[in-house]
């Protein structure tokens, strides 16, 4: 018997030996992602599955929203046409995953930007598209309207899977407060069980709590209290390892961005090619060769801005008009009062 | 031993496969983790959660570590289990018995609750007590008290609380009972196998367990008071209990919904364990004298759990897994407090999954084990 194991085990042994030089053959340098997008014809895209202004879904299956849009601004980059994009709507907890085992390429789903996810789970982080808080939600019969009013036995609903948990743990604690946590693994089940009165207060981010209230059978009857207990820099994330294509996305993401700055709309975006300002000219692709650099012809920025719209735009269609949040608060232009500032485009 | 080589072929071809197989995925994982930086070990068990967690039975919060927390949720899918065992072991073995029986009420009835509650998705069944039984419950300060000390809210289910003086002795008391029980089972079964005559065991079995415990009361300084509950206002329209033990109800949907839906393959297993003994022997005990009660305890029910303990192992271990969509309704169990929350705060998906596959796998074997032994006591001794 032992012969035969032993011929096994060196078997086994030539064929690991096999496998390592195929593996190190494969290990090209270019952007293996944008190569593939490109063959495929369409953009894996991770988003939500369902945060009304961020990424949502209507009757007919179309995805509108923030997040959305920046998938659909890399579609418009990479592929031409930015409803070449395959969203794929996961929970908070299988999000990571998802991206890291390549099922999708783009993970826009309202993430926040912490040291250990960059660091630790083999993501890479490209930027900012919404800055944002944690807050509580109470009942306004409650009579509370600050969260110093907070006493020893609330409970708390709230999401797993984020670091609204750990922020929640921080807080109460901080405070002195005994709290109940109650975490659900889908919004809906947390925004239900709220709703019936399980939890006297919800907690999320601000921009959730106030996606989420329109969901409540009496959205009047709740308030977001007016404390914000955190920073939660929300922005779209690629698996670590691919600089090219992290550069697209979040060039991308920056192109909305500084259009707004300069004015660019998808109704003007033609008209600007003959701007006199040349970083207008170089947004548009009427000047330099900005989409080189990526592998991309010139008009990628100008397809986006022709398609999508700039950062402004997206934000009134999507979180303005709906009435989530009308006011943009910190998600304002550097020269509107905003913390909105990204790197030139040259 | 005498290996003939088409013996042997077929056999290495087929392990040299299954080896290929794992280690193509195994190495796979390993370059592809290599690749993205993610590092693979079990190191941060030991690292501080910083996550807290609803309920549990151990000392915990976020300060303790990541292995705590997996022992907070284990410890919480073994209680709902237990509980839910027990639960749906009663109720099947009742509604099993009365699908037999020729009361047509309570057979009809019977068969009704098994068709209905079998033929419905467990999740909907969750779905169904969490939700829908969650919103007909009174906030807690419209709860009405049960027997006054008693509070069934939308926050849970409030319960006095037991302050013991000198429990010791009132446990030992217990303790003593139950060797008392099994000393005069001994002695009974001898006396009946020496001179036939039968000593009525069971009667002195229920007086013991009441008797001693009763006396360690009375005279074994054992006391016992209540903490009732009491209502606290936490704001103008909020208010909770204080005091006593409260049971969320999460735990207590999970725990219904559970038992009532084993509970309806259990009767049926039942059912089918009493049907599977022959007429001819009940016919042929109640020709020897033996009274209704004698031959359902002594002839059919020994020869009817033969059949019904495989099937009724399966069962348990269906109960134990399905436990797991305690995630769906925030019940903090092994998947969602470490394959959901320590899961997310680590990122370390292959070692969490593994680790509670594996706990998944020990639990469901360890109930086999047990049933096992149960069955092989129970089976035909052959002499």
């Amino acid at each position: 018997m032992f012969k035969y194991l032993k011929q096994l085990t060196s078997l086994v042994a030539m064929v690991a030996v096999l496998f390592t030089f195929t593996t190190e053959s494969m290990a090209a340098k270019k952007s293996k992602t944008l190569k593939n997008t490109q063959k495929k014809g369409f953009v894996r895209c991770g988003v939500s599955q369902g945060l009304p202004g961020f990424s949502n879904a209507d009757a007919a299956g179309n995805w509108t929203g923030i997040d959305v849009d920046v998938c659909r601004a890399v579609a418009a980059a990479v592929l031409g046409d930015a409803n070449k994009v395959k969203f794929t709507p996961l929970s908070a907890k299988e999000r990571f995953t998802a991206l890291t085992s390549g099922e999708i390429d783009i993970l826009s789903r309202n993430t926040t930007w912490t040291l250990s996810r960059d660091a630790d789970i083999g993501l890479t982080f490209v930027g900012v598209n919404f800055y944002d808080g944690q807050g509580f939600m109470v009942r306004k019969s409650s009579g509370i309207t600050s969260t110093s009013q907070f006493k020893d036995g609330i409970s708390a609903c709230t999401n797993i899977g984020t670091t609204t948990e750990l922020n929640m743990r921080d807080f109460f604690n901080s405070k002195g407060i005994k709290y109940e946590p109650v975490a659900f693994e889908k919004a809906d089940e947390v925004v239900a069980a709220y709703d019936a009165g399980r939890c006297d207060t919800y907690t999320t981010d601000k921009s959730g709590l106030a996606a989420q209230r329109t969901k409540m059978s009496n959205p009047d009857e709740h308030i977001v209290l007016p404390e914000t207990v955190s920073k939660e820099p929300l922005g779209p994330v690629v698996r670590q390892g691919d600089s090219v294509w992290e550069d697209i996305v979040r060039w991308s993401l920056n192109t909305m961005i500084e259009a707004e700055e300069y004015g660019i709309t998808s109704a003007n975006a033609d008209m600007m090619k003959t701007s006199d300002n040349p970083a207008i000219k170089r947004l548009v692709g009427a000047e330099g060769e900005l989409g080189a650099a990526f592998g991309l012809d010139n008009d990628w920025s100008l397809r986006i801005i022709k398609q999508v719209g700039n950062y402004g735009e997206s934000y009134k269609r999507n979180i303005a008009d709906t009435g989530i949040l009308p006011d943009r608060g910190p998600n304002e232009l550097w020269t509107k009062g905003g913390i909105l500032y990204v790197p030139p485009a040259r | 031993m005498n290996f003939k080589l088409k013996d042997i072929v077929p056999q290495l071809i087929t392990v040299t496969a299954v080896v290929l197989v794992f280690g193509f995925f195994t190495y796979n994982a390993q370059i592809n983790m290599e690749n993205r930086g993610i590092d693979f070990g079990y190191g941060f068990l030991s690292q501080e959660s910083s996550f807290d967690v609803q309920f549990s039975l151990i000392e915990y919060d976020g300060s303790h570590s990541y292995f705590r927390a997996y022992l907070v949720g284990l410890l919480n899918t073994i209680l709902v289990s237990v509980i839910g065992i027990i639960i749906a072991t009663i109720l099947g073995v009742i509604v099993g018995v009365a699908r037999l029986s020729p009361n047509y009420l309570i057979n009809k009835f019977a068969a009704f609750y098994v068709e209905f509650f079998r033929n419905i998705p467990l999740l909907l069944q969750i779905f169904f007590w969490y939700f829908a039984a969650l919103r007909a419950l009174p906030l807690p300060q419209d709860a009405e008290a049960i027997f006054g000390v008693f509070f069934l809210t939308i926050k849970g289910l409030y319960v006095p609380a037991f302050i013991w003086q000198n429990f010791s002795v009132f446990f030992y008391s217990i303790v003593a009972a139950i060797i008392a029980i099994i000393v005069i089972r001994i002695y009974a079964k001898r006396v009946q196998e020496n001179q036939g005559k039968q000593i009525p065991v069971f009667l002195i079995s229920i007086g013991l367990i009441f008797i001693l415990p009763l006396l360690s009361f009375l005279i074994g300084g054992v006391g016992i008071s209540f903490e009732v509950p009491v209502l606290k206002q936490l704001a103008t329209t909020s208010f909770i209990y204080e005091g006593g033990v409260s049971l969320p109800p999460e735990l207590i949907a999970l725990t219904l919904s559970l038992s009532l839906y084993t509970a309806t393959f259990i009767a049926e297993c039942v059912r089918a364990g009493i049907q599977g003994v022959g007429k001819g022997q009940k016919e042929a005990a109640a020709s020897i004298g033996l009274t209704p009660n004698q031959v359902l305890k002594l002839v059919i029910m020994p020869q009817a759990l033969r059949i019904i303990i495989p099937p009724t192992t399966n069962q348990y271990l269906n109960l134990t897994k399905n436990s797991s969509l305690a995630a769906a309704i925030a019940y903090p169990d092994l998947v969602l407090v470490f394959a959901g929350t320590a899961l997310m705060q680590t990122g370390k998906a292959i070692e969490i999954v593994s680790i509670t596959m594996f706990t998944y796998l020990t639990l469901s074997i360890s109930i086999s084990l047990l049933m096992n032994w149960y069955n092989k006591k129970i089976a035909i001794q052959e002499k």
